[in-house]
């Protein structure tokens, strides 16, 4: 290994390092300091997310097991600057006194199933994404189960691990397969071979639902209402927006290389899975009158859009899957923000109690309603353009109906989001929250997500960039 | 070739300067955010003239022509390959000047405003609307593509909106402002049909592939396809409703007159010299489509554009709010404007009226936003706009006065004045095609003559009306904007125009002919004669003409009931015949279904909360059995 393979694989080399760092500094500063670790491993991430941002070098190390081109470098960073809006988010929540002596746990576990991610995302060997996955899954059940004393904290812990134990158990067995019937672990390798041969059949639905478990695409769903319910706020956003990005975008690389040759058989069942997930994801969403489960089970659905423009096929269809993530960051983490500062400022999560937050928290109402506008894809901010392009991958390809049942749920989606918006800005309260004074970093973190709202619908560049990278089978 | 990319800042400063004053402006003083505006369009206009005269004198004319440059060009929305919305700059002729106009205009009301507008409730306001709107309306002229046009054309109608109902406290400004915009939208829908079967033709929203005159898209639709006239014909045809609408002509007028409810300089940046002439742009720009793949299109724009100046001539003669006279002269000088194009033929001398109508654009723009910005120092200083409360006022408005008769005698087509020039031009062009449209416009002229003089006596002379406070000349703010504009009115008729804009971008061959030039000076001065014998001082005159034509004078003066027929059709046919079925659908089928799929989804939706027991051992038996339901199912599918 040489210094210019260090440079190539810099996103992980360079989270490694800050993750050691907040672990020498969560032992080297007495109890009284803990606090300090929020600047510093928050900092280090900003720094991080820069060098991110440096020109890339594309290439191949470790005998075709890590894949760098502009495709995974694009992906990686779309997730890094995700993170850096949940660190931001995090920071009051972080600073309570109850969190006091286990600050430093929480930048760890997220630095390393970020980590596992970005393995996941570069990885070009089987092996080398199950080893992602895990790194990326294990470290998750203990973020769930941050507020260990409360017990539904606690219990989504537990039950993540379970389930993931399980999932993971199928996915394997899908490898184990494949890797049986191709003599190789390696995508270039298993892409070559395969076939629609009964057995690699069953590997690769056996395979899907391990990823369409991390996704949660109906079925494969259940464990996040439990999951997303107990978690603290500010994990239950990570959960739903990054580590459900990071999935798309694996899904999405992964059959376009690897499993291209039995598109035939893929489509048809991405089609299925797309009408559930649409379709479920919107009935659990819309009785929702919490908002933290509201948003989370909402996002069950947006992941069933995802499935759109994958079924396109097309360069288009991978450009929009991954348009639609940046976008959908950036509007999920907006309104999950609003409802963190909400909720630590005031304890109060229900529908009911945003009644009339338009009066006495403009600002808030109005990001608010730009975030659940860009959810629901109502032109002109960003999330439009998303689904839009999803659609029109799918429209190409002949899939009208799908297009047509994408459309209603669509509808649909807009009614439970606008549900919101009427209660801040139309329905009169008695007793509205006070008025709320944000602290800055989620000020910031708020700032960057409404930029982003606007900035990608309109800026085209963006998407021109994304369909440069991209391809179709 | 001469770099032009700079150019796409002269939309985006303005754009700059109303997120800064929209956003800020209520934090700051009045007068600063007035400052901040008028500054960031002086920079925009400087940029503008630079522009002008990089792209006039220094850049290399291929075959001594003037070529469309790109300046600037990014696609914004990707649909395939072939069709894409691009966003950008587009240098030609007429571009370059509309940017000279825009600018110019758009400064002169900034500055004005200053003044006019001093003190009144929602000053930021009002500067980030002026921003907004030239923001709009440069976006509009340096348009690359057809549907980048549309959108910055609707965006235009939007700011338009907002400041006609500035005063959104007053009734009628709400209505006005309503009616201008559902209007105007209305002929955008005309606008947006064409684009769409255009674009459906042609495979392209490009301008310059549209009008490319050896280009493939040119020829395309050119069979007959319905009622006698070809696709392509039809096409341009509902791009020119779009067009009639902005520019107020026949039958889609009604809603200028009202918009005068709008703060006065806002009358004269938009109602009168940038938004109402997007029409006559948009056939300008499309013009060597019309002329050569569909004639029948220029004919229809011709006697469109001569009826609607017949008509507005007509009833400016009885109206007695100055600002609403203004209106009407508008109308039926854009009127002479769209014969000018609508004559027209593409290129070498047939393309003349082309270049009449483009100079008389230009000058228009001049002299009818300096009558405007007089009128709204005139009524800054009576606080009235009936000409019924004014006379006598030259004694007390030297600056205005002097300025107003400049501008009078330059509509009225008085020799060696820009007017003269530019609309002579027209009428030769009219002349030399369509003899009945050449006497109408004679006519026309004759009546302008009148109804200016007309305004300009009762204002100015007549009786010596007793004012309760003393009239008062305007500041050096509004007084400032009226000299320059008044400099301009006179000199601007000796710009080259036919050597610099032109059908084909080639220099044009234009000189007086005196055999129409004699006879349209010979209207005009008997107009202002007779303006003269009627109004210069108190008589009786005008009452007996008005009851020997007593039929013709209530009809005009009630600008033929025009509005009261709109509001027959739309309330008494369209609501009760139409929309009442239509809601009674609505509401009892529509809703009703819709009702019903709501209750079934909630009912649903309710009975699926039990799959969603909260057991692990279940989550993990609906996890496999589903894989291995899927398994089963497509390897039974594929496989097999």
């Amino acid at each position: 290994m040489n210094l210019e393979s260090f440079l190539l694989m810099r996103h992980e080399l360079v989270l490694t390092i800050i993750t050691l760092i907040v672990l020498v500094a969560e032992l080297s500063v007495n109890d009284d300091n803990k606090r300090k670790v929020i600047s510093i491993a928050t900092v280090l991430f900003g720094i991080n997310m820069v060098i991110g941002f440096l020109p890339n070098m594309a290439g191949i190390l470790f005998g075709k097991m890590y894949i760098n081109t502009d495709l995974q470098w694009t992906m990686k960073n779309i997730l890094n600057l995700g993170v850096f809006v949940v660190l931001l988010q995090s920071v009051a929540w972080l600073k309570e006194t109850e969190n006091k002596i286990k600050i430093s746990e929480f930048y760890i576990l997220i630095f390393s199933t970020l980590l596992g991610m970005q393995f996941m995302i570069s990885s070009g060997s089987f092996l080398m994404l199950y080893l992602g996955l895990e790194l990326a899954t294990i470290p998750m059940a203990a973020l769930a189960a941050y507020d260990r004393y409360r017990s539904n904290s606690a219990e989504a812990g537990v039950k993540l691990i379970l389930s993931a134990a399980m999932s993971s158990a199928v996915l394997l067995l899908g490898i184990s397969f494949i890797y049986g019937t191709t003599g190789s672990t390696y995508f270039d390798v298993v892409a070559l071979k395969y076939t629609t041969a009964p057995l690699q059949t069953l590997a690769f639905i056996l395979f899907f639902s391990g990823m369409a478990f991390k996704i949660s695409l109906v079925p494969f769903h259940l464990w996040t209402a439990d999951v997303y319910e107990g978690s603290p706020i500010n994990v239950t956003s990570y959960l739903s927006v990054i580590s459900k990005g990071a999935s798309a975008f694996i899904l999405v690389t992964v059959l376009f290389t690897v499993f291209n040759s039995i598109a035939l058989i893929w489509k048809p069942l991405m089609y299925i899975i797309a009408v559930l997930t649409m379709t479920v994801g919107n009935l659990f969403a819309m009785r929702q009158q919490n908002m933290k489960r509201f948003l989370a089970f909402s996002s069950i659905a947006q992941a069933g859009f995802i499935l759109l423009g994958i079924i396109g096929a097309s360069n288009i269809g991978m450009t929009s899957v991954i348009y639609f993530v940046f976008v959908y960051i950036f509007s999920n983490l907006g309104a999950f923000g609003v409802v963190s500062v909400i909720y630590y400022k005031s304890r109060k999560e229900n529908m009911d109690d945003y009644n009339g937050l338009y009066f006495t928290n403009p600002k808030l109402s109005l990001v608010m309603m730009l975030a659940l506008f860009s959810l629901a894809g109502i032109p002109p901010v960003a999330g439009f353009f998303g689904k839009f392009f999803l659609f029109t991958a799918a429209a190409e390809s002949g899939y009208y109906w799908l297009v047509f049942i994408a459309v209603l749920n669509a509808t649909i989606s807009l009614y439970y989001y606008l549900l919101v918006v009427k209660a801040m800005f139309i329905n009169k309260n008695e007793t509205p929250i006070a008025y709320i004074k944000t602290d800055w970093p989620a000020k910031v973190a708020i700032l960057i997500c409404v930029i982003g709202i606007f900035a990608v619908g309109f800026y085209s560049g963006i998407y021109q960039y994304i369909t440069s990278i991209s391809f179709g089978i | 070739m001469t770099d032009f990319s700079y150019t796409i800042l002269i939309p985006l400063i303005p754009i700059f300067f109303f997120l800064i004053i929209g956003l800020t402006g209520h934090k700051m003083k009045p007068i600063i955010s007035g400052l901040i505006g008028t500054t960031g369009l002086s920079i925009a206009a400087i940029l503008s003239y630079f522009t002008a005269y990089q792209y006039f004198f220094n850049t290399e004319k291929i075959d001594g022509a003037y070529q469309k440059i790109l300046a600037f060009n990014t696609v914004w929305i990707n649909f395939t390959d072939k069709l894409h919305v691009d966003m950008g700059v587009l240098l030609d002729p007429i571009s370059v000047m509309m940017l000279i106009v825009v600018t110019t205009i758009s400064l002169m009301v900034h500055i004005y405003s200053l003044g006019y507008m001093k003190g009144e409730k929602g000053f930021a306001r009002f500067y980030a609307f002026l921003s907004l709107f030239s923001f709009s309306m440069l976006g509009l002229v340096l348009a690359t593509n057809i549907f980048q046009m549309y959108i910055f054309w609707e965006l235009v109608g939007v700011s338009s909106f907002l400041l006609i109902g500035f005063y959104y406290e007053k009734p009628s400004a709400v209505s006005a402002s309503k009616k201008a915009f559902i209007v105007t939208r209305f002929a955008d829908l005309g606008f947006l049909i064409g684009i769409l079967i255009l674009s459906f033709n042609t495979g392209t929203f490009d301008f310059i592939s549209l009008t490319d005159i050896h280009g493939t898209a040119i020829a395309s639709g050119s069979g007959i396809a319905f009622m006698g006239l070809s696709t392509m014909t039809w096409s341009l045809i509902f791009v020119f409703i779009g067009g009639a609408g902005k520019s107020a002509m026949f039958p889609l007028h009604i809603w200028l007159p009202d918009a005068m409810e709008g703060p006065t300089p806002v009358s004269a940046l938009i109602h009168a010299a940038t938004m109402v002439v997007a029409g006559v742009y948009l056939v300008a720009r499309l013009f060597p489509v019309y002329a050569i793949s569909a004639p029948d299109g220029l004919t229809v724009v011709a006697y469109v554009g001569s009826f609607s100046s017949l008509f507005a001539a007509v009833i400016a003669c009885t109206q007695y709010d100055i600002k609403r006279v203004l209106a009407f002269s508008t109308m039926s000088q854009i009127g002479y404007m769209m014969v000018g194009v609508g004559v027209s033929r593409y290129g070498g001398h047939e393309g003349l009226g082309f270049m009449a109508s483009m100079f008389h654009l230009f000058t228009h723009a001049m002299f009818k936003a300096l009558l405007f910005l007089g009128a709204g120092a005139i009524i800054h200083a009576v606080h009235s706009n009936v000409m019924t409360d004014m006379g006598g006022l030259r004694k007390y408005l030297p600056i205005t006065h002097i300025t107003f008769l400049i501008a009078c005698l330059t509509i009225a087509g008085v020799p060696f004045l820009s007017a003269f020039f530019s609309k002579d031009e027209i009428l030769t062009a009219a002349f030399h095609h369509n003899k009945l449209i050449f006497f109408v416009q004679l006519f026309v002229a004759g009546l302008t003559a009148f109804y200016m003089f007309r305004l300009y006596f009762r204002i100015f002379w007549n009786r010596d009306t007793h004012y309760h406070h003393t009239p008062h000349e305007a500041p050096l703010t509004m007084s400032i904007p009226l000299m320059f504009l008044a400099v301009a009115s006179i000199f601007a008729g000796y710009i080259p125009f036919s050597k610099l804009v032109t059908s084909d971008g080639l220099p044009l061959e234009a000189h007086i002919e005196w055999i129409v030039a004699i006879p349209s000076i010979i209207v005009g001065l008997l107009g202002i004669s007779i303006a003269f014998v009627m109004y210069k001082k108190e008589t009786t005159i005008p009452q007996k003409i008005g009851s020997s034509f007593k039929l013709l004078y209530v009809g005009a003066f009630n600008k033929f009931y025009f509005d009261e027929i709109y509001l027959f059709v739309t309330k008494k046919i369209i609501f009760n015949y139409i929309s009442r079925p239509v809601a009674w659908f609505d509401r009892h089928v529509v809703d009703a279904t819709m009702d019903g799929i709501a209750w079934i989804t909630n009912a649903v939706s309710f009975r699926i909360k039990g799959l969603q027991s909260g057991q692990v051992q279940q989550y993990a038996f609906v996890f496999v059995s589903s894989a291995i339901l899927l398994g089963i199912l497509f390897i039974y599918l594929f496989s097999i």
